[in-house]
């Protein structure tokens, strides 16, 4: 009987193990995989060149380019919107209220909704709903913002991208000591004077892994930009926010699945696919050390 | 009172102890609080308008007009740098019905590049499995209930089934993978590796949710189709089961971090009490901990479930795009989501074709609204009740 429960539980713990390992291995493998490909063909010139013959040959400048501004754009518009969200959330809202609660599912449902689905609703609300509508108040019947564009490809993202940041501003108001806003308040300060002066400067490393956070997420999503602004090659960069925007995954995506010659162009998408991999997983491992220091904090 | 008053020099009087109205304070409450409804606003705007957008799926509309607007739009030169173009002072002002309005929203841009305009299906070698056409069917809201999904053909077809069939395989080959690794990475994590390791654990896990789905699709496309097929020797490289097994890429963590917390929620004293009556590490966390946290869990494999459900950049690169309903888990397949994102481009505005895969968004958007309410149930009642309920 001691031998048999010996047995069945080291079979459980070396199976349990071997998962962690499992899963370690293929984030490495990945990794490797995806270093070894792309190493050769990563330069400088690589990096800063546009894509020339055909996509044949050339840099990924342009994609570059576009998935900066892109997520720069949704940062603007994620970020101040996040923000507040948490802040009411945590400062403003009764934790038990039903508004609090209802907003907590809506932000959590956000979370999980597809992301094609969003690419959707950016086609649908962005381009046919409010960009005719601008088309038809502003421009006189004249097509401008009733197509993809960089606009709304971000706007599309910032939703996406907004739980992600309301999750991690929460958790680091959640760790400004509560003495802190006593103490302000007994001090005289009016609460938005507290939350501007106290809770905001307190919480602001939160505010930065949110941002961090979101913009590795919004770097690396493709299905929502499909049809609200990705475009697969442009000759000149784009100027305005009306004016459609390469994109690494997009790129990725289109050089592997839909040009003629995906062999050969095989380097420039191991690559490319290196490069983004790079960004995502700098950005989300900055965010990780952030978070475990305020963790540590909290405790 | 007397005393107070004189250490103070001030009265308070009940006019003096109400609060102030300050209209800075009122406004940032205010603009905050409507702020915070952006979340609940936004939901509510996908569900109008992905469903609104579906509305001409239920108009039956005469099938020349479609072909007619199909051709007209096909033919407009596409170039998107200027919107001083011809084409784009012809543009109607609004998008109403079968206006051939097709070109204004493709997102691809035609510069020096000659090959593109393929679509997917006429690329990928393995999509090339389409059920033969039969020219009885037509192209109205009773089709969707067929086996054929031929929405590009002289007779549009839209059924619905090979698109089920597929998400369906493609989501259990999945979840076949991801719920045991996952689950036991979980316990392994909670229960039995000693703190420092387990600090060390759940960031690299995570670190695997910050890998985008394009990169994840990439690798199977590239790596993991070749290595499947080498071991299995299977006909088509891009199936279901390289599908499956990417998309348990994507789902591992989701399920990981959910049952990890759930464990670790967990009271200790009921491990304590475990221990004590003389039950070893693995029998503590099998009989006590893991059934503890079965609602958890239950929570954390629906959210992958939805996961795997949506995703649609893996779907697109590693299951064949085939719409086939076969069980054979070594054959293409064409995923709802993934069906959206290579047809969506291609569309005429408003057609029925339209409709139809805003009818599946709509479709894949309650179905992953209804799994995480779902999921939130579980957690929220069933878990906290259990360890509250028992733990009191």
């Amino acid at each position: 009987m001691r031998l048999k429960n010996k047995i069945i539980g080291g079979a459980i713990t070396t199976a349990s193990a071997l998962s962690v390992v499992l899963i370690l291995a293929i984030i490495i493998i990945i990794l490797v995989v995806t270093i070894i490909g792309g190493k050769d063909k990563l330069t400088w010139e690589f990096l800063t060149s546009f894509p020339a013959d055909g996509m044949m040959k050339g840099g990924i400048f342009p994609a570059i380019y576009g998935t900066a501004l892109l997520v720069i754009v949704m940062s603007i518009a994620a970020v101040p919107f996040g923000t507040i969200t948490a802040i009411y959330l945590t400062e403003y809202a009764h934790e038990k209220s039903w508004i609090a609660q209802t907003i907590r599912f809506a932000v959590r449902t956000l979370a999980t909704v597809p992301s094609i689905i969003f690419g959707l609703f950016g086609l649908g609300f962005f381009i046919k709903f409010v960009g005719v509508g601008m088309d038809n108040w502003f421009m006189g019947g004249q097509l401008r913002w009733a197509q993809p564009n960089l606009l709304w490809g971000s706007l599309t993202m910032a939703l996406l991208t907004l739980p992600v940041v309301i999750v991690s501003v929460e958790e680091a108001i959640r760790t400004v000591p509560r003495e802190l806003r006593e103490a302000s308040l007994a001090l005289g300060a009016t609460k938005w004077q507290t939350i501007k002066k106290v809770v905001i400067p307190g919480s602001i490393s939160g505010i930065m892994t949110g941002t961090i956070l979101a913009v590795g997420r919004g770097a690396g999503e493709v299905a929502p930009i499909l049809f609200t602004g990705a475009a697969y090659y442009l000759a000149t960069l784009p100027t305005s926010v009306s004016d459609q925007f390469m994109n690494l995954g997009y790129h990725i995506y289109v050089m592997s699945t839909q040009s003629s010659n995906v062999d050969q162009t095989l380097p420039i998408q191991f690559a490319t696919t290196l490069v983004l991999l790079m960004l995502t997983f700098s950005l989300n491992l900055t965010a990780v050390l952030i978070r475990s220091r305020l963790r540590r904090r909290l405790k | 009172m007397n005393s107070d008053q004189a250490k103070s020099g001030y009265t308070f009087t009940a006019e003096s102890l109400r609060k102030k109205f300050r209209f800075s304070e009122f406004f940032a409450e205010k603009l905050i609080t409507s702020v915070a409804f952006l979340s609940i606003a936004v939901i509510i705007l996908i569900f109008f308008f992905v469903f609104r957008e579906s509305l001409p799926a239920f108009k039956h509309r005469p099938k020349g007009t479609t072909e007619e607007n199909r051709v007209s739009a096909g033919n407009k030169p596409e170039s998107y740098g200027s919107n001083e173009s011809a084409e784009a002072l012809q543009k109607p002002e609004t998008y109403t019905g079968a206006e051939p309005a097709a070109a204004v929203n493709k997102p691809e841009t035609y510069g020096e590049v000659k090959d593109t305009s393929v679509s997917a299906d006429e690329v990928n070698p393995d999509a090339k499995f389409r059920t033969s056409e039969s020219p009885d069917s037509e192209g109205s809201l009773s089709s969707l209930f067929s086996n054929e999904w031929f929405p590009v053909s002289e007779n549009p077809r839209y059924g619905l089934i090979p698109l089920f069939v597929g998400t369906l395989k493609v989501t259990l080959i999945a979840m076949l993978f991801a719920a045991p690794i996952a689950i036991l990475a979980a316990l392994f994590s909670s229960a039995f590796a000693p703190a420092w390791l387990r600090e060390w654990i759940k960031p690299a896990i995570e670190l695997l949710a910050g890998f985008p789905s394009v990169v994840i699709g990439f690798f199977a496309l590239m790596v993991m189709a070749t290595f499947f097929q080498n071991v299995f020797g299977y006909e088509t490289r891009l199936n279901s089961f390289v599908g499956g097994a990417a998309m348990a890429l994507a789902a591992i963590p989701i399920i990981f971090t959910i049952t990890e917390d759930a464990l670790t929620a967990v009271p200790r004293t009921y491990t304590e009490a475990s221990l004590a009556l003389g039950a070893s590490k693995w029998q503590t966390a099998v009989f006590v901990i893991l059934p503890a946290a079965t609602p958890g869990i239950f929570a954390a494999v629906l959210l992958g479930i939805g996961r795997v459900f949506g995703e649609t950049m893996i779907a697109l690169m590693a299951t064949g795009n085939a719409a086939l309903s076969s069980l054979n888990p070594f054959e293409s397949v064409r995923t709802l989501a993934a069906t959206i994102g290579a047809e969506m481009a291609e569309v005429v505005f408003g057609d029925m074709h339209y409709g139809v895969l805003f009818l599946i968004g709509s479709i894949l958007f309650i179905f992953n609204f209804t799994l995480n309410a779902l999921a939130e149930f579980y957690v929220k009642v069933r878990l906290v009740r259990k360890i509250q309920g028992r733990g009191a």
